[in-house]
């Protein structure tokens, strides 16, 4: 599903955000990119998301090399990538039911189903009932869980999300990580950037180590986790 | 109704929302508009007028073809008849030199001392007046040209009076309005695009996060060109309603001052075709103001992380 083979990434002021990177994730898969503050997790996302394209290498998601994707067929892969960031993006000017909707009006899905789908996202992240009210009025975390369910309602086969817990407590912060793995468990492909490593411990999934803006560890799901301490 | 169709109506019932949320910025923008479209509407109004007014002073072009002293009656009225027939010539009258003894004897204040001419040496003369159709330069020129190659024929006198200089000023005034259409017609555009530029940066945030859920550039664009459209149309609109109003508040002192003139006419607003082309224009206008103005500041919005 994606493949960085010798990716780096320099920003124009001059700093190398990534330097080399090879790894794959496989179609299905739950990966975990853990790494100090400003290693370059959060590169690696953007750079999964077509939101910027390496400086060096390739990037291929779905298929679609990041690099040659022409700007007019950028809207319609970015339909496929459910993305979470740590500033949740919502637009304060409408209620939590239209913030969440968007994905699915920008996809041309006929309203009468939208409330459905809607509803049911919203379930998922355990805020069924808020969808009438202004995202001004709920909790960050909560903030946080709408755009979780903003991310995820268009069922997106590839999922990317960083540091989506950020804001949780530690219970609500594993109902979403178990959310994502169920969302795993059906073939969609999650990628979760956190420093929480008390989640990454209890969910023994694959992680990527990256520090310095270099990938550190390729730890595999089936071996104990290790986390790299820098 | 199809998906296209009904992200068309969502984009349309969007925009008209989002102006009527703003009812004091949105008047003031569909204002300045509207004067601009009103302006050159006024001034085609204004020639449209001005010509069916000197078309009922027709009467004002006269020709005066005087013929030769010996030229017999029968002669004359076969020359009356044949420039009747001629299609630029609207009204003929001959003036038999009897009937114009008479009227100088009646008009002129000489009375009595006429007597003492032994003959009567006015001539005929055959008063023509061109078709209203007809009253340019060129075609009055033609009928001189015309009366003046028959024999039979003295003196050609063409009255040009002020008509003709009227007529000149409307050509004049044509070119005007088309000049003065580009340019208001190219303000219309500036404002538009300025308008749409202010929204787009105002919903800078929307645009971000709608391009990261994967909309489409039309999709994104779509809204903007509906404000637009509904700026041209509301402006056209109002300018029309100015336009009426104005032919409202004039209409009773013009026909006043036509009376004095001896004429009966009456201000016109604009005909319905002028009122199609203006509101197709404001749609036009507001279009493309708002399709230039979003295709350079949509493209430099992206979603950040």
């Amino acid at each position: 599903m994606i493949a960085f083979d010798r990716v780096s990434k320099r920003y124009p002021n001059g700093r190398e955000a990534l330097s080399n990177c090879t790894f794959e994730v496989h179609t299905g898969e739950m990966v975990f990119l853990t790494g100090r503050s400003g290693a370059g997790k959060s590169t690696v996302l953007k750079l999964i998301a077509c939101l910027e394209r390496p400086t060096r290498g390739t990037v291929v998601v779905g298929g679609k090399n990041t690099t040659t994707l022409k700007a007019r067929h950028v809207p319609a892969f970015r339909r496929h990538v459910g993305v979470v960031f740590q500033d949740h993006k919502l637009l304060a000017d409408r209620p939590v039911f239209d913030n969440v909707a968007l994905p699915l009006v920008v996809a041309g899905l006929p309203f009468k189903d939208m409330d459905k789908r809607v509803r049911a996202a919203l379930d998922q992240v355990g805020l069924l009932g808020k969808e009438r009210l202004s995202p001004m009025e709920l909790s960050v975390g909560e903030q946080q869980r709408v755009g979780i369910a903003r991310a995820v309602v268009s069922k997106p086969p590839l999922l990317i999300a960083d540091e989506p817990t950020g804001n949780l407590d530690p219970d609500l912060a594993l109902d979403i990580m178990k959310l994502f793995r169920r969302f795993s468990d059906v073939g969609v492909t999650v990628v979760v950037a956190t420093h929480d490593l008390h989640i990454v411990r209890e969910f023994a999934q694959r992680e990527l180590v990256i520090e310095n803006g270099a990938i550190h560890g390729n730890v595999g799901g089936d071996l104990p986790s290790v986390i790299a301490v820098r | 109704m199809s998906v296209t169709g009904s992200r068309h109506v969502h984009a349309l019932i969007g925009s008209l929302g989002r102006l009527a949320r703003t009812p004091f910025s949105t008047t003031l923008t569909v204002l300045v508009i509207a004067l601009a479209l009103a302006l050159p509407t006024a001034l085609r109004l204004f020639v449209l007028n001005a010509q069916a007014a000197t078309g009922g002073f027709s009467n004002a072009i006269d020709i005066s073809v005087y013929l030769k002293t010996d030229v017999p009656l029968a002669k004359a009225q076969q020359l009356e008849h044949s420039t009747r027939e001629r299609p630029e010539v609207g009204q003929v009258e001959l003036i038999t030199p009897d009937k114009a003894m008479e009227e100088f004897r009646a008009y002129s204040g000489f009375g009595t001392a006429l007597d003492a001419l032994k003959e009567n040496p006015l001539p005929p003369v055959l008063h023509v007046q061109p078709r209203a159709d007809a009253q340019t330069a060129a075609a009055v020129e033609s009928l001189r040209r015309y009366f003046t190659a028959w024999p039979e024929v003295d003196l050609v006198q063409v009255d040009t009076d002020w008509v003709m200089r009227f007529n000149a000023i409307l050509a004049v005034l044509r070119n005007l309005l088309l000049i003065a259409a580009v340019l208001l017609g190219a303000g219309v555009l500036a404002v538009i695009g300025n308008t749409i530029r202010l929204e787009i940066l105002n919903r800078r945030a929307e645009i971000e996060v709608t391009k990261l859920v994967g909309g489409s550039n039309a999709f994104v664009r779509r809204p903007f060109l509906y404000t637009g459209v509904l700026y041209g149309l509301c402006g056209a609109l109002l300018a029309w309603a100015i336009v009426e109003i104005a032919v409202f508040v004039l209409g009773r002192p013009i026909a006043n001052l036509a009376q004095v003139y001896g004429s009966h006419f009456a201000l016109q607003g604009p005909p319905i075709d002028d009122v199609g082309v203006l509101l197709a224009t404001g749609v036009v206008l507001g279009w493309m103001g708002a399709w230039i103005s979003a295709a350079r500041h949509l493209r430099r919005i992206e979603p950040r992380a």
